[in-house]
């Protein structure tokens, strides 16, 4: 398997930069924002469309051969962010650079060859496989679309795939209705391996699956990253997956990285409150569980229509002072290739000096009256 | 019965079987599940998806609909009204204050939905109507309790006293709705009850104004619409945030320990399970597999599911750098392809010879075979059993003792007896994944 691998990048379209200490993946000040009210009669009516920010200034680095976990919760623009990266969607702002290349610019044969080197698997393996088609023409699909070998020989790269991710080449003549979730994930991940990718999106690819299954895909992804020097991008919402699997950890929350760092730097020493009250939040598995006090965050996130004004997080942290209303924390240097987007890693930061906030429940209380108001009456000031 | 009342579970479920009788063919969904839940506990019941929870959960509170049927079994619910109640009409169905509600007309399950037992369920979205207010829906699940408690059970139903006519004439005079204002208060006070804030304005909004998290809340509030003794959680955190799931289980032990409800908690999240329950079973291919306390069961698993389950969850506070996953994949429940054997045998490490035959329930104790299991605990519930007098007193899941289905908690692994590898790849040809 591995030398008909390399016998294919052999012919790819250029050797990979061995020993590049770049970046493979540079993300800088990407956004994607939606719009709404945007028809053409909105346009003729004379309403503003109105931009849901869904990815709002992103800023974070994959290097070769890691992992890196995007975790945050539903709505915190981290599947955003991935497709984006990909150049699946349009960003509305910045840049991707994927191996020193801007991905937005690319056309043509660069393009192409871009979509060689990056790959994705999706969250839902049921939705993600077209039933129509048989598991072999599903994951032999790319090797046609580039046009890379001999039929015989892309059937043979099909079966290899089936094999390596844990199916047998005999279930080739499937349909994906006849797989278990697991299973199906294994055929989403075999069609992203199909063209040797270097980097792969992997797009919440467990949360859809039972605990057992999601250990055996989890195990499976390790090992295909050993074996084919893989980097991942990993966007997941549970804690416990991404601490497993990932180098490096970017906590989202908003359509911003509130927190990015080492693994053990962001689950032993977080320097963020969300990431702390994300933490917090987690139930353990075991029997300390029952005792542990655990103090839940109150409110829910506001609407990315309107974000909160400073912080993005101040209307529901505990933490918050003034200061968190006025400013946008930046990102600080929280510790060795930790950075947290909050002023309390700053030592001797004006926060210190500000007024704390009511508590978050009375702040919720305030703000929470008017679901469609949140947002504006975060903006002009928590407390009513 | 001789005991006092405070020992008596709330809910003793024996051999409950339920299967659905499909164009496939016959799922044996649920298969001869005994628990008991006793007051102002919280009884979990994790397992994969299709390991037949939810189903339990229906089952219990009669709503499972065709063509699902409870063949089988007996749910006994400790009601001391009730058992008089029934005491003429169907002395079989009444065992001292306990009533079989398997053997009891269906009005008088449905007359203890809502005021007895109540269920939230996973997908707050899809559980409200989206047309009507929240505050009305609560109240109109108030207005039913209302209506149902002023009138003797045997003529109970919900829309005792609003009839054709009635409904008619609230189109045109507002004075003759269904739901009253006394409702709408206890409505909004069961809003405030639950952490919605500003109760009063959020009645008035529908179901889409909510968020995920407050529409959990909401549901919530409807289920203690009628006060019930017991709560059915199906999954109610999961299809939440982690932030918001820490504030439902918040809310949901605030709320037990206040009005002392018992709850039957079911989720596939051995979190969930740890931060909330008192005892548990865990669920594999419509059987309860292994059953006991929690200590029992995460801290001296003995059926090697269980023991699968809990190596699968990658530690957050103690990651392993490998995972040890259970191999193979959820066994289809349809009856044809069910063996009669250990359902687990084909995925387990620990396969032997012997459990090609059904492994009965075995109860775990003290002599070296699950080291840790609580010796007190299961002479406690010796007592208990001795005092009960309904049929069929094999080892069972009641009180505290710790069971499982397994032939390793009646003696240790043998590595002589073990069934060769790929046993099962033959003569499951569907089973070909690892």
């Amino acid at each position: 398997m591995s030398e008909r691998l390399d016998g294919d990048e052999a012919e790819g379209e250029g050797a990979r930069p061995v020993g590049s200490n770049e970046p493979l993946v540079t993300v800088d000040g990407l956004e994607k924002h939606y719009y709404e009210n945007d028809s053409l009669l909105d346009r003729l009516l004379g309403r503003d469309p109105t931009a849901v920010r869904a990815v709002d200034g992103v800023n974070f680095t994959v290097e070769r051969g890691e992992t890196l976990g995007l975790v945050g919760e539903s709505g915190c623009g981290k599947s955003t962010t991935g497709e984006t990266l990909l150049g699946l969607r349009e960003a509305t702002a910045g840049t991707v650079r994927f191996d020193g290349e801007p991905v937005g610019e690319l056309s043509g044969d660069a393009e192409k060859a871009f979509r060689r080197r990056a790959g994705i698997v999706f969250q839902d393996p049921f939705s993600s496989l077209d039933p129509r088609q048989t598991v072999g023409e599903i994951i032999r699909e790319p090797i046609d679309v580039h046009g890379i070998d001999t039929r015989e020989e892309r059937n043979e790269r099909v079966a290899e795939l089936l094999e390596r991710v844990g199916l047998s080449a005999a279930q080739r003549e499937r349909y994906p209705h006849e797989f278990s979730g697991g299973q199906r994930q294994r055929v989403g991940i075999a069609r992203a391996l199909a063209l040797d990718p270097e980097f792969i999106v992997l797009d919440e690819p467990v949360s859809a699956l039972d605990v057992s299954v999601q250990a055996q895909i989890l195990n499976l992804l390790g090992d295909l990253q050993a074996e084919f020097d893989l980097t991942y991008l990993f966007i997941a919402h549970d804690l416990s997956v991404v601490r497993h699997i990932s180098d490096r950890v970017a906590v989202m929350y908003l359509g911003e990285i509130a927190e990015i760092g080492p693994v053990e730097a962001i689950f032993e020493r977080p320097s963020h409150p969300y990431t702390e009250a994300l933490l917090e939040s987690v139930p353990r598995a075991n029997t300390a569980e029952r005792d542990r006090d655990v103090e839940a965050l109150a409110g829910d996130v506001p609407s990315p229509r309107d974000p909160p004004a400073g912080c993005r997080f101040h209307t529901r942290c505990p933490h918050a002072r003034e200061a968190c209303r006025e400013e946008d924390p930046k990102r600080f240097d929280a510790g060795t290739d930790h950075e947290a987007a909050c002023f309390r890693a700053v030592d001797d930061h004006a926060y210190w000096e500000s007024a704390p906030l009511d508590p978050p429940e009375e702040r919720v209380q305030a703000t929470e009256s008017d679901l469609e108001e949140q947002g504006e009456r975060a903006a002009d000031g928590p407390s009513a | 019965m001789a005991n006092g009342e405070g020992s008596e579970p709330l809910l003793d479920v024996r051999d409950l079987t339920t299967r659905f009788f499909t164009e496939e063919g016959q799922v044996n969904a649920v298969e001869s599940v005994d628990f008991t839940v006793h007051d102002g506990e919280v009884f979990g019941v994790v397992g994969e998806s299709g390991s037949g929870k939810s189903v339990t959960a229906l089952s219990l509170i009669d709503l499972v609909e065709p063509p699902g049927e409870i063949v089988a079994g007996e749910v006994w619910y400790r009601d001391a009204d009730l058992a008089s109640e029934m005491a003429d009409s169907h002395p079989e169905a009444v065992d001292g204050d306990a009533v079989d509600l398997q053997r009891v007309p269906p009005e008088v399950r449905r007359s203890l939905r809502g005021s007895s037992m109540s269920m939230i369920f996973q997908d707050p979205m899809s559980s409200f109507n989206p047309s009507i207010t929240v505050g009305e829906q609560i109240a109109e699940a108030v207005e039913v309790q209302r209506r149902a408690s002023a009138t003797p059970r045997s003529t109970r139903s919900r829309t005792q006293g609003f009839g054709l006519g009635s409904m008619l004439a609230s189109t045109i005079v507002p004075t003759r709705d269904y739901v009253g204002d006394e409702s709408h208060d206890r409505a909004i006070e069961l809003l405030g009850q639950v952490g919605i804030p500003d109760p009063e304005a959020r009645a008035e909004e529908y179901p889409h104004q909510y968020s995920g998290g407050m529409l959990q809340r909401a549901m919530v509030a409807q289920a203690l619409a009628g006060e019930p003794d017991l709560l059915i959680a199906d999954e109610p955190t999961t299809a939440l945030d982690v932030t918001i799931e820490a504030q439902i289980l918040n809310l949901l032990a605030d709320l037990q320990e206040e009005l002392g409800m018992a709850i039957v908690l079911i989720t596939h999240d051995l979190g969930v399970i740890a931060r909330t329950c008192d005892r548990l079973g865990v669920m594999y291919a419509g059987e309860i597999v292994e059953h006991g306390s929690l200590d029992d069961v995460f801290d001296s698993p003995v059926h090697p599911y269980t023991e699968g389950l809990l190596g699968s969850i990658p530690d957050l506070d103690d990651p392993a750098p490998r995972l040890d996953p259970i191999e193979g994949n959820v066994p289809s429940l349809l009856a044809e392809e069910m063996d009669d054997r250990c359902y687990f045998a084909d995925r387990c490490p620990k396969a032997m010879d012997e459990c090609l035959d059904k492994p009965p329930t075995f109860a775990v104790d003290g002599d070296g075979v699950a080291e840790g299991a609580n010796a007190a605990e299961a002479d406690a519930t010796g007592a208990d059993t001795a005092g009960s007098n309904r049929p069929g007193d094999a080892p069972r899941g009641d009180a505290t003792t710790h069971t499982a289905k397994c032939y390793l908690a009646d003696h240790a692994f043998d590595e002589a007896r073990a069934l060769p590898e790929g046993y099962f790849d033959e003569s499951a040809e569907g089973e070909t994944d690892r």
